[in-house]
C-alpha cells in the first residue's frame, strides 16, 4: 500500500469516525424514543407477564409473591382448569359458531358484493351508503328484538340461531370490503371469461373469489375474530350452560375462580394462546382487515 | 355517503337481465333485514308499551319519562360522558407512538407487534386478567409497594372513587394499538418529501411534528375520534360487565350494561328498548361527521 493510499484509507477511517461521533450527539433522542417505546411495551407486556407467570405457581408460592418468578414449576393449575372437560366444550361451541358465521356471511356477502361491484341496478349506491352506515350500530342496539324474536320461534341457544345474528352483524363489513375489492379486478380477464361462455355464477367463483384471495384471508381472520371474541350476544342468545362459548365459559370461570388466581389465569392462558399463535403468524391479515373497515370494534 | 372513488368509474359493469342483481343481492339483504332492518324498526315499537313476556299496551312515552327519571340512568349517561376523556388520550397515545414507529427506530416492527397485540386479545380476558392484578393486595399495588409508592397501592376496582377511572385505563390499554396502526398507515401512505424537505430545512423534530405530521394526519386523526367516541359510548359493555358488573353500587354503570340488566336481568324490553333507542340516535347523529371524514380519508393498508 503507497503512503498516499494509506493517507486516503486513514481520511475515509477518519470521516467515519467523524460521522459517528456527530450522530453520537443526537443519541439522547434516540434513547427518548426508545424510552417511550419501552415504556409503552412494558404497559403491554406486565399483564401477559402476569398471566403467564401466575399459573406455574401454587396457590401458597402466589400468596408470598405476586409478581417473582416461580421456585419451582408447578403444573396443577391447568388440570384444575380443565377438570370436567369444560373448556373443550367452550372451545367447541366457539369454532362451530365463527367458522359458522364466517361461511355463512362470506358466501352472501360476495355475492352482495359481486353485484354491488360489477352490476348495473337501481339503487346501487344507496345501498351501499346504507351498508356503510350498518357497520357503526352497536348490537346491543338490535340485542332485545332479536333476542324475543329467536325466543318466539325456539331459536335461542342454538347454533343456527345464533350464526344468522353473527353472520348478519359481519355482513355489511363483508361487503363494504369486498365491494372495494372486487372493483379493482380488472374487467379484461373478466371480458375474456364472458367470451368463453362463463355464466355471472362461473365468474363470481372461478374468477373473483380466487383473485381476491388476499382480501378473503382478511376479511375472514377479522370477522372470525369478532365471533371468537364476541362476549354480548353469546350471553343473550345462547343462555344455556351448554350451549357457552369461550368468552362465556372463562367470565362464568374467571368468578367461579376469583379466590384461587393461578387456576384462573391457568385458564385465561389457555383461553388467549390459540388466537395468539394466529396473530403472531398472521399479523399482517389482522393489521390490514382492522384498518381497512377502520370501524368494527 | 360512501365516495366512489377513480376505481369506480374504471370498473365496468356486467351486462345482465334486469333481474340479476337483485337474485345476487337477495340472500345478504333478507339476512341484513333480519338482524338490523326488523330490530331498528322494533325497538321504537317496543320503547312505547309496556312489555311483559313478547308483548304489551301502548304507553306512549311512559317509558322514557321513567328512564330519565331514574337515578341509575343519569348516572349510566354520566359515566359514557366521563368515558369520553379516554378520546384525546388515545389520540395523543395513537400519534407519538405511531410517528416514533414511523421513524424506524430500532425494533420498531417488534414494538408495533407488542403495540398492537392487547386490541386482539378478547376483553373477558384482559377483564379477569387486570380484576386480578388490580385487587388490593394484588400485582399492581406489590409492585407499587416495592417501588415505595405505598400510598399510591389503591383499591383500584373496588372503590367507588376510582373504579371508573380504572376501566377507562384498561379500555385505553385494549383500544391503543389500533390507534397506532392506524396512524401508523397513514404516514406510510404520505408523501415523504415532505418530512424530508423540513428536515433540510432546519426544522427540528417538534417542529416536524407540529407543522408537518400532525396537519397531515388531520383527516385521520378526526376520524379515530369519532371512531373512539363510539366505542366509549357503545362498545363498553365487555370491560365493565366482566370486571365490575356496573358496581361498586352504581360506580361503574353504563348505558349498554343498564339496556342488558332492564332487558335480560329485570325483565323489562320497554324500558331497555327506550335506552337502546337513544343509543341508536346518538350513533346515528355521530355517523353523519364519520361519513364525511371518511370520505376525505382514503385508508390504505400497511404492509
Amino acid at each position: 500500500m503507497s503512503v498516499r493510499e494509506m493517507r486516503a484509507t486513514l481520511e475515509e477511517v477518519h470521516s467515519a469516525t467523524r460521522v459517528s461521533v456527530s450522530r453520537r450527539r443526537f443519541d439522547w433522542s434516540v434513547i427518548i424514543k426508545q424510552l417511550v417505546l419501552l415504556l409503552a411495551a412494558f404497559t403491554v407486556l406486565f399483564p401477559a407477564y402476569f398471566m403467564v407467570i401466575t399459573p406455574l405457581k401454587t396457590q401458597e408460592a402466589y400468596s408470598l409473591s405476586k409478581l417473582g418468578f416461580p421456585t419451582q414449576i408447578y403444573l396443577g393449575n391447568f388440570e384444575t382448569a380443565l377438570r370436567g372437560g369444560r373448556f373443550f366444550l367452550w372451545f367447541g361451541n366457539s369454532i362451530i359458531l365463527s367458522v359458522g358465521a364466517v361461511a355463512l356471511s362470506t358466501l352472501v356477502a360476495a355475492m352482495g358484493a359481486f353485484a354491488t361491484s360489477r352490476m348495473n341496478f337501481r339503487g346501487r349506491n344507496l345501498l351501499l351508503s346504507l351498508i356503510s352506515s350498518l357497520m357503526v350500530i352497536p348490537p346491543v342496539v338490535m340485542l332485545i328484538p332479536l333476542f324475543l324474536l329467536l325466543t318466539r320461534i325456539k331459536m335461542t341457544s342454538t347454533y343456527p340461531g345464533a350464526i344468522l345474528v353473527y353472520a348478519g352483524l359481519l355482513a355489511p363489513f363483508s361487503v363494504y370490503l369486498l365491494n372495494n375489492f372486487f372493483r379493482t379486478i380488472p374487467h379484461e380477464i373478466i371480458e375474456s371469461a364472458l367470451m368463453d361462455g362463463a355464466s355471472p355464477l362461473d365468474i363470481l367463483f372461478r374468477i373473483m373469489l380466487p383473485l381476491s384471495a388476499p382480501a378473503l384471508m382478511t376479511l375472514i381472520t377479522v370477522n372470525m375474530l369478532w365471533v371468537w371474541n364476541d362476549l354480548l350476544i353469546a350471553l343473550v342468545l345462547l343462555p344455556e350452560d351448554s350451549m357457552r362459548t369461550l368468552m362465556v365459559g372463562i367470565t362464568v370461570f374467571g368468578s367461579r375462580y376469583n379466590a384461587d388466581v393461578p387456576v384462573s389465569m391457568a385458564g385465561m392462558l389457555m383461553a388467549s394462546v390459540p388466537i395468539f399463535l394466529i396473530y403472531l403468524f398472521g399479523q399482517r391479515y389482522f393489521i390490514r382487515g382492522l384498518v381497512a373497515g377502520a370501524i368494527k370494534g | 355517503m360512501i365516495t366512489l372513488g377513480k376505481t369506480e368509474r374504471r370498473a365496468r359493469m356486467l351486462r345482465t337481465k334486469p333481474w340479476t342483481p337483485y337474485l345476487y343481492l337477495a340472500p345478504v339483504s333478507l339476512l341484513m333485514l333480519f338482524v338490523f332492518g326488523y330490530p331498528l324498526i322494533a325497538i321504537f315499537d317496543f320503547s312505547t308499551r309496556r312489555i311483559r313476556g313478547a308483548s304489551g299496551p301502548f304507553i306512549g312515552l311512559e317509558n322514557y319519562r321513567q328512564i330519565f327519571k331514574d337515578e341509575v340512568f343519569q348516572q349510566a349517561i354520566l359515566h359514557n360522558a366521563q368515558l369520553l376523556l379516554a378520546v384525546p388520550i388515545l389520540v395523543i397515545v395513537g400519534i407519538v407512538l405511531a410517528v416514533l414507529l414511523y421513524e424506524r427506530v430500532a425494533g420498531w416492527r417488534i414494538y408495533r407487534t407488542i403495540l398492537f397485540a392487547p386490541f386482539i386479545i378478547a376483553i373477558p380476558v384482559i377483564g379477569i386478567v387486570f380484576s386480578n392484578m388490580l385487587s388490593l393486595n394484588g400485582a399492581v399495588n406489590e409492585l407499587l409497594r416495592a417501588v415505595g409508592l405505598d400510598f399510591l397501592a389503591l383499591d383500584w376496582l373496588g372503590s367507588a372513587q376510582m373504579a371508573l377511572w380504572s376501566v377507562m385505563a384498561i379500555i385505553i390499554w385494549h383500544e391503543m394499538g389500533f390507534g397506532v396502526v392506524l396512524f401508523l398507515a397513514r404516514l406510510l401512505s404520505l408523501n415523504e418529501e415532505i418530512q424530508e424537505a423540513a428536515r433540510i430545512d432546519g426544522a427540528g423534530w417538534w417542529q416536524r411534528l407540529w407543522y408537518v405530521t400532525i396537519p397531515q394526519l388531520k383527516d385521520v386523526t378526526e376520524f379515530y375520534a369519532v371512531v373512539s367516541v363510539i366505542t366509549m359510548l357503545a362498545w363498553v359493555f365487555p370491560f365493565v360487565y366482566v370486571m365490575t358488573r356496573g358496581g361498586p353500587g352504581n360506580a361503574t354503570q353504563v348505558m349498554e350494561l343498564y339496556i342488558f340488566n332492564f332487558a335480560f336481568r329485570n325483565s323489562l324490553p320497554g324500558i331497555a328498548s327506550a335506552v337502546a333507542v337513544i343509543l341508536f340516535l346518538i350513533t346515528l347523529a355521530l355517523m353523519i361527521p364519520l361519513f364525511q371524514l371518511r370520505a376525505r380519508t382514503e385508508m390504505e393498508g400497511i404492509e
